[in-house]
């Protein structure tokens, strides 16, 4: 396997040949990297094909090895290999997190178009389908799709490939849309600077205390689709009452992408952490 | 949460010290998981049995050894232990607790041969 992920197969699109190894990865390790993947006439990359071997040779001693290593080691090397080029490049990246059906989409599109002429770019998380890659792309935005196969979340190095294919200016936007799935997307560190997970109001107050670990983890939490919480019978203080309580620090916005309400404030968080990053980066 | 996954990141830090260090047969593993980790222990056991299979850790027997929940309490700014994510403060009752130790996912040895 190539990535710790073990999910299955994925793909990225926008490849176009088989290769031996085009790309480069910024490793800071000295293990081997098994490139198993294959690059397929449609442009995709199909991860987890193929296995490591191992070479046995003799040895009959019984004996402890300490080893004292995280078992997402292998995912963290790459999520830290990522932030470094994110630094490079001055971008900020976020990790859009949610259920399936929360309106990130939706959301991020209505965000691109906001956004006008900020440099920016978008990797869409799925199992099937350059759908979401394909909205994305109508708003005239740089998006590339990555297909998880069987996978429940992306993992950074599925990210670090997609990252090669978008040619991120510096001072970007970059935004991660993750596989829909409240559960295992919060173990695996992409090399973003946060995450920001979207709750629509048609969820149910209690998500956060059903889904911790994802909300606990997120920097902000978007309250979204709130011009439909008349109509469902939800408390939106209820919302933000349950998040905090898994996250205190949690900084939360009550938006719908649909009505354009809230966004204002949005648009501004994403303007202010950009410039938030850009000052960090230049003071280092 | 993904406890197929976990194995595999397992199997691959396994192979490699199987390189380096020239392991013919790994017996057991032990491995660390904090109480916030995400981790199933049934599931992780079964997942290891399948993933481990074709590997120099075919039939090796997992250890887990379970590390606290640590969480601070914003309510009375200390650092306690708690057993479950929802649960109040031990001191003072209150509710806002930002887990602080316990999402640990760490293989902590191998018995080899």
């Amino acid at each position: 396997m190539c990535t710790v992920c073990g999910c299955g197969t994925s793909s990225v699109e926008g490849q176009s040949h088989h290769h031996d190894h085009d790309h480069h990865h910024d490793h800071h390790h000295g293990h081997d990297h098994h490139h198993d993947h294959h690059h397929h006439s449609h442009g995709d990359i199909h991860f987890g094909q193929g296995a490591a071997g191992v070479a046995v040779p003799g040895m009959s001693q019984e004996r402890l090895i300490e080893i004292e290593t995280g078992i997402l080691a292998k995912n963290d090397r790459y999520a830290a290999a990522n932030r470094g080029v994110l630094g490079y490049l001055e971008t900020f990246a976020i990790n859009l997190v949610s259920s399936p059906g929360s309106g990130k989409t939706t959301l991020l599109c209505k965000t691109i178009d906001a956004l006008g002429a900020q440099p920016l770019a978008v990797i869409e998380g799925d199992q099937q389908t350059a759908n979401d890659a394909d909205r994305i792309r109508t708003t005239g935005a740089r998006a590339i799709q990555v297909n998880t196969g069987k996978g429940c979340h992306l993992d950074a190095h599925m990210v670090g490939h997609a990252m090669e294919h978008l040619d991120l200016a510096k001072g970007s936007m970059l935004f991660i849309e993750n596989v829909g799935n409240l559960v295992c997307p919060a173990g695996f560190d992409l090399g973003e600077d946060c995450k920001v997970a979207i709750l629509s109001v048609t969820e149910g107050e209690d998500k956060p205390l059903k889904y911790p670990d994802m909300f606990t983890a997120s920097r902000l939490a978007i309250l979204n689709k709130v011009d439909l919480a008349p109509y469902c019978d939800v408390d939106l203080d209820l919302y933000e009452e349950n998040l905090r309580r898994v996250n205190p620090k949690i900084e939360i916005l009550r938006v719908s992408a649909r009505t354009g309400e809230g966004m204002q404030a949005w648009l501004g968080w994403l303007k202010s952490n950009l410039a938030q990053k850009s000052k960090t980066v230049a003071a280092e | 949460m993904h406890e197929m996954s976990l194995c595999e990141g397992i199997r691959s830090v396994i192979e490699d010290q199987a390189r380096h260090h020239e392991i013919q047969q790994v017996k057991r593993v032990r491995v660390e998981v904090g109480r916030f980790a995400g981790v199933e222990k049934p599931a992780l056991e079964f997942a290891f049995d399948v993933v481990m299979r074709g590997s120099v850790a075919e039939g090796a027997t997992l250890e887990m050894i379970e590390l606290p929940g640590k969480a601070m309490c914003y309510d009375c700014v200390k650092e306690v232990e708690i057993l479950d994510r929802l649960d109040p403060c031990p001191d003072c009752g209150g509710g806002k607790l930002m887990p602080v130790g316990g999402d640990e996912l760490r293989i902590k040895d191998l018995e080899v041969v």
